[in-house]
């Protein structure tokens, strides 16, 4: 079972919502898919995500994949640790393996997202 | 599954996808006289009476020129070895090879190439090679707009007419503008990207710059001020481009010096010959930061399971057959065998030898200078050149064609290339290389001022010689 209190999207990123502010990064199922990380390619902090929009792209040794944005908001911060250490989103794609933070625009949007039961079957579906 | 080509149905489900009713129209882009027709081909003729035929036409070839013509392609003398290795079967094989373990001479041959350029720009990161200069520099343009997520690129109209054409061309439809840097018109900088212009240009904070490009020598071989074009646009955060003549760089300073996060360049010069319009050689070349943006392939070097030495295509990630629409570039053909001449001539010459390639024609230009002088014909520009500059001859068109009758291919006339800048009106660009001879210089200067003077050539002294009479000078000869 994945954990329960993030929210995610069919694409396989995940969101974790604290106050006003939401951390995204990509689920251990994704990960795992996509092989050895490489390169992750993140945005600049001040630009604006928008829900379901392009914000990065994420390279492995054998596939490339566009991130999508789960929540629309403005990133605060984008985790500079990928640039030397990629494979963190191999290690702990839930924890240092983070992408970007963002000041979430419009709340309401995560509830269009997954629950981790939803994920869980999304996944198991294979 | 049968093999077998498209049926009649599947064309008109794809045509009806797309909203089309034909397959010409496709093509409605392409000027109807330049579009193909059914080839009207002669009877088979006895392959002697063809041999003789084309012996005939290349007969009408003037190979016998003394030439002073560069403008983007350079003559230059090629070791015997170049054209002797190239001639090895083991060459004639994929240009792409994706297979390591099958591939490696030709993997360690574009290996070589992209280290042996690497050296020659000062760069971090070599791309396996494009078609040619013009593509290189397009390729460059999109690059700086996809690390700077902008849209704007600003050339210099010092940058070969080509390559901003071809730059252009490449921007079409991709909703990105190229725009043009004026030149200086007058004083110790006319001929070189006007500064000021530049930095207006940068200056328009509803339009931001993705990247500058300029050229070095630029087309007219005049030295451009590279260090200030590259702060004044990294000033703007554009990304600078330079547009490089690889043989120059063994004695200018090298783009990875003076701040260009990008090298392009045609490397024709480097042991390819002048050969109609190619096959030529597409540099490119980029700051390590930016190796993701670099379009086509690019080959490494590993450690194969058993530990040992092995070359491989690498960051494959940003290939059209991975990344699809998204690829860095979908026009990526390399050019391994010209590449690889690349390499052998560099090789050949080594560093010091190179270095005496660009020397020499750097003199051979000051002796072409002061003999044109000699006879009246000045520069049409101050500043410093290299092996490269424009003279000023009035009606320069007439003149290089008479010239060709005496044997000269006096360079370029300038209007022809750059019909709408007026300060170039009545100019030629000439040039020299390690190849030109103090006869060539001496023939090209008498027959110019004979030229000038109204002098009939020598082989037609009979006939002409009453024409001049009659005339008393240049200006018919000039206007015939």
């Amino acid at each position: 079972m994945v954990p329960t209190d993030l929210r995610y999207t069919k694409d396989h990123e995940w969101v974790r919502l604290e106050g006003t502010e939401a951390t995204v990064g990509i689920t251990e199922y994704a990960a795992n898919q996509l092989g050895d990380i490489v390169f992750v390619e993140l945005p600049e902090v001040g630009r604006t995500l928008e829900q379901g929009a392009v914000f990065g792209v994420v390279e492995s040794v054998k596939a490339v994949s566009d991130l999508f944005a789960p929540v629309s908001g403005s990133v605060v911060e984008a985790n500079a640790a990928l640039a030397d250490k990629p494979e963190l989103v191999n290690s702990e794609p839930l924890g240092a393996g983070w992408m970007v933070r963002v000041t979430v625009a419009d709340k309401a949007e995560l509830d269009g997202l997954l629950d981790a039961a939803a994920y869980d079957a999304l996944i198991s579906e294979g | 599954m049968p093999y077998g080509p498209h049926t009649p149905a599947d064309r008109a489900r794809m045509l009806a996808t797309i909203g089309i009713d034909s397959v010409d129209e496709l093509f409605a882009d392409i000027p109807e006289r330049l579009r193909a027709t059914p080839l009207a081909l002669a009877e088979p003729e006895p392959e002697l009476a063809l041999a003789a035929r084309l012996e005939a036409l290349s007969r009408r070839n003037q190979v016998d020129l003394a030439s002073f013509l560069g403008a983007g392609v350079y003559r230059h003398y090629s070791p015997a070895a170049i054209d002797q290795l190239l001639l090895r079967g083991e060459w004639y094989t994929a240009y792409t090879p994706y297979q390591p373990e099958i591939s490696q001479g030709t993997l360690q041959s574009i290996y070589e190439y992209q280290s042996l350029i690497a050296e020659l720009v000062g760069l971090d990161v070599v791309s396996a090679s494009h078609y040619d200069g013009a593509a290189a520099t397009a390729e460059a343009a999109l690059m700086a707009c996809r690390a700077t997520r902008r849209e704007r690129v600003l050339v210099s109209r010092a940058v070969h007419r080509h390559y901003r054409e071809t730059t252009a061309t490449y921007f079409l439809g991709g909703g990105l503008a190229v725009e043009e840097i004026p030149l200086v018109a007058d004083g110790p900088d006319a001929g070189t990207t006007d500064l000021a212009a530049l930095e207006r240009l940068l200056a328009d904070p509803d339009r931001p710059v993705a990247g500058v490009i300029a050229g070095q020598p630029n087309f007219l071989g005049l030295l451009e001020p590279m260090a200030e074009i590259g702060r004044l646009a990294h000033a703007a955060g554009a990304l600078f481009v330079a547009v490089v003549e690889p043989v120059s760089l063994a004695v200018l300073e090298p783009p990875g010096v003076y701040g260009a996060d990008i090298a392009a360049g045609e490397g024709q010069p480097l042991g390819i010959p002048a050969q109609y319009g190619g096959p030529y050689l597409g540099i490119l070349a980029a700051t390590d930061s930016l190796v993701r943006q670099v379009p086509g392939r690019l080959v490494g070097l590993t450690t194969d399971l058993d530990g040992k030495r092995a070359f491989v295509m690498t960051l494959r990630a940003r290939e059209q057959d991975i990344r699809r629409e998204k690829a860095a570039s979908n026009i990526c053909t390399n050019q391994a065998l010209l590449a690889l001449a690349a390499s052998i001539y560099l090789a050949t010459l080594g560093p010091h030898g190179l270095r005496d390639v660009a020397a020499l024609g750097a003199v051979r230009a000051a002796e072409l200078e002061a003999a044109l002088a000699e006879v009246g014909v000045r520069r049409l520009h101050s500043g410093p050149y290299l092996n490269e500059f424009a003279v000023r001859v009035p009606d320069a068109a007439a003149v290089h064609r008479r010239l060709i009758d005496r044997g000269i291919l006096a360079g370029l006339v300038l209007a022809e290339a750059e019909p709408d800048d007026p300060s170039l009106t009545d100019a030629l660009l000439v040039c020299a290389t390690e190849v030109t001879t103090a006869d060539d210089i001496a023939r090209f200067a008498d027959a110019l001022s004979a030229v000038l003077r109204g002098r009939p050539p020598i082989a037609v002294e009979a006939g002409a010689g009453a024409l001049v009479g009659e005339s008393g000078g240049a200006v018919p000869e000039l206007s015939r």
